[in-house]
């Protein structure tokens, strides 16, 4: 009897192929919850919330426009307004500017293809010293302003779950998807 | 008993004392005694006990000059850094922990082991969690891989002219290791993927929450979590307790301090896939979701910044090559500005998705010169000559640059970047 235990245990031990293992413990739907923060190009996961221009503007002077620049484009951290690349942009120094910080050659608002990634992008990390300290609301405000910046929105708009999948991003249209190759 | 011991320790460490005293000193000199010393002319290390050993060892101290360097122009604030790793002073196919090649768009998070829990849902029948004791009992993986940021050699992609860097400023964004972990298709076969799940997003538990869309075919494949890199667990700035490992896959894919995947049916578009790590075409399309890196080598030795000692003479120019598809089949090296190639030794082991060093000797005639590499991989990838790769994308696309790297060589010996 202990001996057949044995080959039993022997054998079970050694192949990879079928080994099914079951260690793990159930992640509860509550946790789930918590954790879900990823927005979807769909909509999938968009909260509710609402934020206009003009609340946004405020919010991107008080927080964010030290990093940004005041209108987007200057920078040190990544263009937020206007089109990529070296040229074609009213900025006289933006050749200096990007020598300094070459990042500011790629632009959101000529390259990102979905509204819901700015905001997703806002609430999970923005602002960079103070990741997830921005509301729903709040980051609706600073994603319809940003879309302001780049004069996709009017300066009226105000952005919700509903209208911000209407938004189309310059970025969509020039998209090529590399995978599967 | 004690008391003896006690004697007999104090009684070595008075003779440690003595002896040391007496190697500069001696304390019994007799006129002629000299003659009959061993070792006069012996450095001050042959004739001197050695020093102690510390508990976590590091390098000769006069090796502390070997460091990563922080990339100058690219960091646009404290929180994201590039650091690069020094390459040309690398031998073999494995970059030491202390010198693996780091960007964080983030900082680095301070995790607690203990705290941090892996969650698989989404499109699962049974949404898991594990923590760091359970995932420990999952098999293991060690695979040698190497690992490149998408936006290596960014500056032969994008400027004009060919910049003085040195092989660290311009290449220092990859590194090789072997890296030990679970395959994700156990966890994902526990979790049970139902049939619309296409994609993964790993999610990492830094301050950014840096999230990554990821094929679920990669994941069943090769891909695996990594807990372990060169035998010690994770630095912190690597990803510390785990990071998601897809070989052959750009650095920023390899999702750091991975606490989250959720199955889906469609990519995310996080913030790294709608701008940064995108490829802009030269007809001005972006393409999206080219995660592979591709084959590319560079020669370490000789390499920019650096001068030859002697001029003329025997050197072994020696370098790395990897593709992300797989093997390195070949490496060719040209002397002579590429009018005309020779096929290089490959040291071994040639591994899939690893470094790969290869060498070949050079009697060098003393003249300018410039020397290339071109690898090939085993799948018929070839690198492109510069041009070939810029022909392809915008003039200020930067990422996935895989172009034949040229060093000139001046007569006196001063090695510099080069455009062919």
């Amino acid at each position: 009897m202990c001996s057949r235990f044995l080959i039993l245990f022997l054998f079970s031990a050694l192949s990879y192929a079928d080994v099914e293992i079951q260690l793990a413990q159930p992640l509860l739907e509550t946790e789930i919850q918590e954790y879900d923060i990823t927005v979807f190009p769909d909509g999938k996961n968009l909260p509710k919330g609402v934020g206009n221009v003009l609340q946004g503007k405020q919010l991107y002077k008080d927080q964010c426009q030290l990093c940004h620049g005041e209108t987007g484009i200057e920078g040190p951290a990544a263009r937020l307004a206007g089109n990529d690349g070296w040229f074609s942009f009213s900025d006289p120094l933006r050749i200096l500017r990007i020598d300094k910080y070459p990042v500011l050659l790629i632009s959101v608002g000529s390259m990102w293809p979905y509204a819901t990634s700015i905001f997703d992008y806002i609430r999970r990390a923005m602002p960079h010293y103070a990741p997830k300290s921005l509301s729903n609301d709040k980051s609706y405000a600073l994603t319809a302003y940003i879309l302001y910046l780049n004069g996709i929105v009017k300066e009226e708009a105000i952005l919700d779950k509903g209208n911000i999948l209407k938004i189309n991003m310059p970025g969509e249209n020039r998209s090529v998807i590399g995978w599967p190759e | 008993m004690t008391k003896n011991l006690k004697a007999l320790i104090n009684r070595r460490s008075f003779l440690l004392g003595g002896m040391a005293l007496g190697a500069a000193v001696p304390a019994l000199a007799l006129p002629g005694d000299n003659k009959n010393i061993i070792g006069q002319s012996y450095p001050s290390w042959m004739k001197t006990p050695g020093g102690q050993i510390e508990a976590y060892g590091t390098v000769a101290q006069y090796e502390k000059h070997i460091t990563r360097h922080k990339a100058k122009d690219t960091a646009q604030t404290q929180l994201f850094s590039v650091w690069h790793s020094p390459i040309e002073n690398q031998q073999g196919i494995i970059t030491p922990n202390g010198l693996h090649f780091t960007v964080n768009h983030n900082g680095v998070p301070d995790i607690n082991p203990e705290q941090h829990v892996l969650k698989i849902h989404g499109l699962v029948d049974k949404p898991i969690k594990l923590d760091m004791q359970t995932l420990q009992r999952y098999p293991m993986v060690s695979p040698i891989h190497f690992l490149e940021c998408a936006g290596n050699t960014a500056p032969n992609a994008v400027s004009l002219t060919a910049l003085d860097l040195s092989a660290q400023e311009l290449s220092g964004q990859v590194s090789g290791a072997q890296y030990s972990g679970v395959p994700l298709k156990y966890l994902l076969k526990e979790a049970g993927v139902k049939t619309r799940g296409k994609w993964v997003i790993a999610e990492g538990a830094d301050g950014g929450s840096h999230a990554r869309s990821i094929p679920l075919s990669k994941l069943m494949d090769d891909a695996f979590i990594a807990l372990y890199q060169n035998g010690e667990r994770l630095r912190p700035e690597q990803g510390y307790p785990m990071r998601l490992f897809v070989p052959g896959w750009e650095g920023n894919a390899n999702v750091k301090w991975l606490h989250r995947l959720e199955v889906t049916d469609q990519p995310a578009y996080t913030k790294d896939e709608s701008g940064l790590y995108s490829d802009i075409l030269n007809d001005g399309k972006i393409k999206r979701f080219s995660f592979h890196m591709d084959v590319k080598s560079v020669i370490t030795q000789p390499s920019g910044k650096m001068i030859l000692p002697v001029q003329k003479g025997f050197y072994e120019i020696s370098g790395l090559a990897w593709s992300g598809y797989g093997k390195i089949k070949q490496v060719e090296v040209s002397i002579n500005e590429g009018k005309s190639w020779q096929l290089a030794n490959l040291q071994g082991p040639v591994l899939s998705k690893a470094l790969t060093r290869f060498s070949i000797p050079w009697h060098w005639d003393g003249k300018e010169r410039v020397i290339l590499s071109r690898a090939t991989d085993e799948h018929g990838h070839v690198q492109p000559t510069r041009s070939q790769w810029r022909e392809q994308y915008a003039s200020y696309s930067f990422n996935h640059f895989n172009a034949i790297q040229a060093w000139s060589v001046n007569s006196n010996g001063l090695v510099e970047n080069y455009y062919v």
